[in-house]
């Protein structure tokens, strides 16, 4: 493992964006485990999450912790380090390292706040793929994401399709329901509604932690299940046998989200959050990419598709990979689809589970020259 | 009969009819076997769709190409004349819409294979006819009550039925299988009564239809 970072769009280049604006120089994070072969043909680049970074995996990483993926990722393992070249970067627009909104603006010396220009997802999968140049790859064996990660996936397949091999595209959608927008929406407010956050230039003074906080809090519930959470916490209270009847956190459930809010603040900026959920909303991909069509959007992909789905997430449901599996069907690409049993919701992805590996596993090696 | 030595008969037969280097869609394809088959010995450009979560992992996991979900929607999606041959294995008796199901076949192939049981086997007609009771054996095991066969056929009702639905046999074998199915050898005179299962080579275009 080995965390770097590449910049591109050095003055006077710029990086053109999606909106129209342009931003320079952008700075990606990445790591890199395992070794490229000669041929140049077992790279596997993996596309982090909305709160990812480029530590996918491994325990001597930025903060000494293990890769948000150590389970899946590393020597022997589903996506064998031994056997692939693997790549794991910062999304741009993110906090871990790549250019966002808590970056310098090299023109004013400060942070950019919200003088950060709106990314979308391609603009993320552009900036990656300037990394893969930089890194000289010419083709990915595959691609491979989780939720906002598979956006980017998606993105890689019908933005460089020629560079793509094949694709894992795990609990993710080709766009937003009105519900997954609305719970980012909720989420923005409670950052934006934080008197910490004074239009995004709090990076002077105390920060807009609560808002954040509660922000996480709403995101943590998409994530889990009913069936999950009822059996993680039910009604049981925290280390109490009544009712404080007061505000205080009562419930194990109402415990265990303040702790994961006060957790997230540690390690994320609110403007990122703001402007990744954002990018994801935006994530549209038969209007960007197909006209309005989903299987238009795939006509010039040729990549193996491998798309995974959870029976209990309700924030990405399997109906809307079942539709990006329909979109290639429609295409005659060579697809495969399973739909893992769970109770565990959207976050089933990213946590240990013996029937997901093998299905990577053994996709990969087919995929393999 | 078999060549394939490790394959059910009746998979057995399909194999020697799929042309090397077809585009295939296997209905049905449990645990990959014949799609595994096709890949290896014929260099066949396979897809699969199953039901059974456990049973796509396996297929994924040995690097086939399957579907998770139901074969009367899945067929849907696919344009026409997508693969040379769509395989329906011994499962045209649990399909609720017979003629929609081989419709959508020759639509979306150019050529479909059908295996299915012979309810018209001489031991099933003896065992309603001697009890009075619906038949139970060892190709058929079900009770009628547990039973995921919700359709009754034989070979003739098949033949009868590719009239009806305006589709055309290009090639029959019939097969008596034993050994719980795992060995099976070929029936030609009165397969009716004697065969067990049938496997049938149909075109729904008339380019295809014998001469």
């Amino acid at each position: 493992m080995e965390a770097r970072t590449f910049t591109f769009a050095h003055p006077p280049q710029k990086m053109c964006l999606e909106s129209g604006a342009t931003l320079g120089p952008v700075t990606i994070a990445y790591e890199t485990y395992g070794a490229l072969n000669a041929e140049g043909s077992n790279a596997v680049l993996i596309c982090h999450a909305l709160t990812g970074d480029a530590h996918v995996a491994g325990n001597n990483g930025a903060g000494n912790r293990p890769g948000w993926w150590d389970t899946m990722v590393g020597p022997g393992k589903g996506i064998d380090t031994e056997k692939y070249f693997v790549i794991c970067s910062n999304i741009l627009g993110g906090c871990m390292g790549s250019t966002g909104p808590c970056s310098i603006n090299p023109e004013t010396g400060r942070p950019y706040g919200l003088s950060f220009p709106l990314v979308t997802i391609g603009d993320m999968v552009k900036a990656q793929n300037a990394l893969i140049d930089h890194l000289k790859i010419e083709r990915l064996l595959a691609v491979v994401g989780g939720s906002v990660g598979g956006m980017q996936v998606l993105e890689w397949c019908v933005r460089y399709p020629q560079m793509v091999v094949s694709a894992i595209l795990l609990a993710t959608t080709m766009r937003h329901s009105a519900q997954a927008i609305a719970f980012n929406e909720v989420a923005r407010q409670a950052i934006m509604a934080d008197p910490n956050w004074k239009g995004g230039d709090y990076y002077q003074g105390p920060k807009p932690d609560l808002g954040l906080a509660v922000a996480r809090m709403i995101g943590h519930i998409t994530y889990l299940s009913d069936k999950s959470m009822s059996f993680k916490f039910g009604r049981k209270l925290q280390d109490k046998s009544d009712f404080s009847f007061n505000f205080e956190a009562d419930f194990q459930v109402e415990s265990y989200l303040r702790h994961q809010g006060k957790k997230f603040v540690e390690r994320f900026d609110a403007n990122s959050f703001l402007y990744i959920t954002r990018a994801a909303d935006y994530f549209d991909l038969k209007r960007q990419h197909g006209q309005g069509s989903a299987a238009k959007a795939f006509s010039c992909s040729q990549a193996r598709f491998l798309v995974v789905s959870y029976t209990s997430d309700w924030l990405y449901p399997t109906l809307q990979s079942r539709a990006i599996v329909t979109a290639m069907k429609k295409n005659g690409l060579k697809a495969s689809f399973c739909e893992i049993d769970s109770t565990l919701g959207h976050d089933a992805f990213l946590l240990p589970d013996k029937r997901l590996s093998p299905l990577i596993k053994g996709f990969l090696e087919k995929a393999l020259p | 009969m078999t060549t394939h030595t490790n394959l059910r008969p009746d998979l057995a037969v399909i194999a020697n009819w799929v042309e090397p280097g077809a585009k295939v869609l296997d209905l049905g394809c449990g645990e990959g076997r014949l799609l595994h088959y096709l890949a290896k010995h014929k260099a066949v450009d396979g897809t699969g769709i199953e039901i059974s979560e456990a049973k796509v992992a396996r297929c994924i996991e040995e690097g086939l190409a399957v579907l998770q979900g139901d074969i009367s929607k899945e067929v849907l999606d696919y344009p026409d004349n997508a693969f040379d041959f769509v395989i329906l294995s011994q499962t045209l008796q649990q399909v609720y819409d017979p003629a929609g199901m081989i419709r959508a076949m020759l639509r979306i192939g150019k050529k479909g294979i059908v295996s299915l049981p012979n309810f018209g086997y001489w031991a099933v007609r003896l065992q309603l006819l001697a009890t009075g009771r619906a038949p139970v054996t060892k190709h058929l095991p079900y009770q009628w009550h547990d039973t995921p066969n919700i359709r009754v056929m034989t070979i003739k009702d098949f033949r009868q039925f590719s009239m009806q639905a305006g589709f055309w046999i290009l090639r029959e074998s019939f097969l008596l299988s034993d050994n719980n199915g795992a060995t099976g050898r070929t029936i030609r005179f009165l397969p009716n009564l004697l065969a067990t299962s049938g496997v049938f080579l149909i075109t729904g275009s008339s380019a295809n239809q014998p001469a």
